[in-house]
């Protein structure tokens, strides 16, 4: 088990014949992802890494049965290609093109949720299920299968917290880069629900940073529904405020969005909160052999 | 981006947002010239920078003569102006803007910013203008109206009514006024992809009508490639020139005031590294983020710019190698420690695919200022021993 995505998701790629797009679709078939073709308007009926590039997405889905879409398409056209999913009855978009404008993922995002289509990122590392299936950009050898989830903001972050969970001797089911952005797509509350559920996990890294209130919310939502041991870290512990720190949403507001104030609700909520990302495999020894 | 207030003025006013007349000057002779050419009796002088708080820095000056707007002009003109926002050092003072008086019966406050739970605009107001609307949403919170507008609908009249009920206003006249002025600001907010506009204070005037006393615009930079006009507003001297050159190399750099270099691959990652230094007990002198694909030209160029800060005694690389391997990203930083003089020790931490072929090849290079780490606890404890002269 794990969520979201298996070694059976047939998976479409918006943006296939670009430079960035080949890369990593390449670098997804070759971990063993099943992306069954591609989208580039203008060069449909070529093929492309052999797999069949298609004009649009409604053709993609009818000729291949895809139903997740990973979107490649640079920053300005980003909004319309995630609409375009969502108008095809593609079922999930991971968005991993960073610097897409916010009023377009907005329209875009209230898009997707009306036609029941879910979206990850932008701005991501994407999504991998250890040993299956790799949606992303991430460094697939790092992320060897175990019964860890984890949802993270940051892409080195989440390869970090990968990489001392498999140090520690433990494994990945599956991990979630939901990107830095104001505006994202699935969230905390939905993938620690995912991973509650999933038999397989037992238990939940969560790495945060400064900026806006999701971090805030899983608090609440783990205090009332999660009963597997979360393991959190927040980052900017140490950012000035007013500061932009890389990522578009990471910015404090005032007094707001302090890594402090996340890290209080989350150890209120009776999660395992580690002051240094240097800390998350011992945590989650610590958690697991309880 | 943000830009200066008689630049977000410019902005309302292609709206028709009221806004009080004024024209900007670079020099006193221009500021008394253009308080000749408003007219009237009564004028007010008004530093440009890119923070706020102004007014109470001593950057905002009422003038009633024409020698006053020169003696006024004179004096903001060049000044180091510290506000709240401006940080201690403060900031030069280069243009001011020559504003008509006007009358003041009443002070509002009114805002259109991303509400990011509701993932869509919200209008805020609030009776309390002229207040830092922080304090306001601490002290007095009821006396904010907050009204989501959903961009795929717009501003519908309902919008409107909350809005005017919502800060007591019971003039029909006025009502109109009022919710014309925030339908506006409401357009201005989605058509120029703006990250938020505050105007404070709105005025309400004498003769009940509504005008922009203050402006102050911020927009997305992701957006501005389709905004040619803002862009064209950008004013260089407000931005940190080290920041400014290290986006030039795609790089995202910020300057703090500790001992540690910083230089990592990702945002996320780079503020852990900062987090963790403190944690063993080092301060940080900055925040970069080198970008996924770190290679030796990045590298170089990471170190040129921390190294312009004086107080840096140890660096700390720490990257994390994925889809580019740690084996090549060692050589570049080899690289870069022969194009660029690093004279503090530098602590490397690669982690991730080839990372022991990596630690071997900075073993082998053999020099003496280059100290490799096993992880990110082992390197940033190193680190914050080579600060302080123990390693």
């Amino acid at each position: 088990m794990s969520i979201l995505v298996n070694k059976d998701t047939k998976v479409i790629v918006q943006g296939f014949t670009g430079g960035e797009g080949t890369f990593h679709a390449q670098q997804c078939m070759d971990y063993g992802t099943n992306i069954v073709g591609g989208v580039t308007p203008g060069k449909g009926g070529q093929e492309h890494l052999g797999k069949p590039v298609f004009n649009t997405v409604a053709e993609a889905v009818a000729a291949t049965g895809a139903t997740v879409s990973m979107v490649f398409v640079p920053p300005a056209f980003v909004g319309d290609a995630v609409m375009e999913a969502a108008a095809a009855g593609i079922e999930l978009a991971v968005i991993i093109t960073e610097g897409a404008p916010v009023k377009d993922m907005q329209a875009a995002k209230a898009f997707a949720v009306k036609n029941g289509m879910k979206t990850i990122g932008p701005n991501c590392p994407g999504i991998i299920t250890a040993g299956e299936c790799k949606i992303g950009i991430m460094p697939g050898n790092i992320f060897k299968k175990g019964n860890v989830g984890l949802i993270s903001k940051s892409g080195t972050l989440t390869y970090e917290g990968a990489n001392q969970v498999v140090n520690e001797g433990y494994g990945i089911t599956t991990a979630v880069g939901i990107g830095g952005d104001p505006i994202i797509g699935l969230s905390y509350k939905q993938l620690l629900t995912e991973f509650q559920n999933d038999p397989e996990t037992e238990a939940i890294v969560m790495i945060g940073e400064i900026g806006g209130d999701l971090e805030i919310q899983a608090a609440a939502f783990i205090k009332e529904n999660v009963t597997k041991p979360v393991v959190a870290f927040i980052a900017g512990q140490s950012a000035p405020p007013g500061k932009r720190m890389g990522h578009a949403g990471a910015i404090i507001s005032g007094t707001a969005g302090t890594a402090k104030e996340k890290m209080d609700a989350l150890e209120a909520a009776g999660v395992k909160v580690v002051v240094s990302p240097a800390e998350i495999g011992k945590a989650v020894k610590e958690v697991l052999s309880k | 981006m943000n830009i200066h207030e008689y630049q977000a003025k410019q902005v309302f006013a292609e709206y028709g947002v009221p806004t009080p007349r004024g024209i900007i000057a670079e020099s006193v002779e221009q500021a008394v010239e253009n308080a000749k050419e408003l007219g009237g009796n009564i004028w007010v002088v008004k530093a440009q920078i890119h923070a706020g708080g102004r007014g109470l820095g001593g950057g905002v000056k009422l003038a009633k003569s024409l020698d006053e707007v020169k003696t006024l002009a004179d004096e903001i003109l060049g000044m180091t102006l510290v506000t709240h926002q401006t940080g201690p050092e403060g900031k030069l003072v280069q243009k001011v803007y020559i504003e008509e008086g006007a009358d003041i019966k009443d002070e509002l406050y009114l805002s259109v910013v991303l509400d990011r739970a509701a993932e869509m605009p919200i209008i805020m107001a609030s009776t309390e203008g002229g207040m830092d609307i922080e304090t306001v949403a601490e002290k007095t919170p009821e006396k904010i109206v907050k009204i989501p507008v959903d961009p795929a609908f717009g501003f519908q009249a309902y919008h409107g009514r909350a809005l005017v009920f919502g800060l007591g206003i019971t003039d029909k006249a006025e009502q109109k006024k009022m919710i014309n002025f925030a339908k506006k600001l409401y357009d201005v907010y989605m058509d120029k992809d703006a990250e938020m506009i505050e105007i404070n204070p709105l005025i309400k005037t004498g003769s009940g009508d509504f005008i922009a006393l203050d402006g102050k615009m911020g927009f997305d930079d992701s957006a501005l490639g389709r905004h040619p006009d803002i862009e064209a507003m950008r004013d260089i001297s407000e931005e940190d020139p080290d920041e400014r050159e290290a986006s030039q190399y795609g790089l995202s750099y910020i300057a703090l005031d500790g001992e540690i270099g910083c230089m990592v691959n990702g945002a996320g990652l780079a503020m852990g590294t900062m987090d963790t230094i403190n944690y063993m007990g080092g301060t940080p002198a900055n925040f970069l983020d080198v970008g996924g694909t770190a290679n030796a030209e990045t590298v170089a160029k990471g170190f040129e710019i921390i190294l312009k800060n004086p107080n840096v005694k140890a660096i700390f690389v720490n990257i994390f190698g994925g889809i580019v391997r740690c084996d090549r990203i060692a050589n570049g930083i080899l690289e870069a420690t022969k194009l660029v003089d690093v004279n503090v020790p530098v602590i490397v931490r690669l982690d991730g695919t080839n990372a022991p072929e990596a630690a071997d090849i900075l073993k082998n290079a053999n020099i003496d200022n280059v100290i490799a780490a096993t992880d990110l606890g082992d390197g940033a404890s190193k680190a914050v021993a080579a600060a302080k002269g123990e390693l």
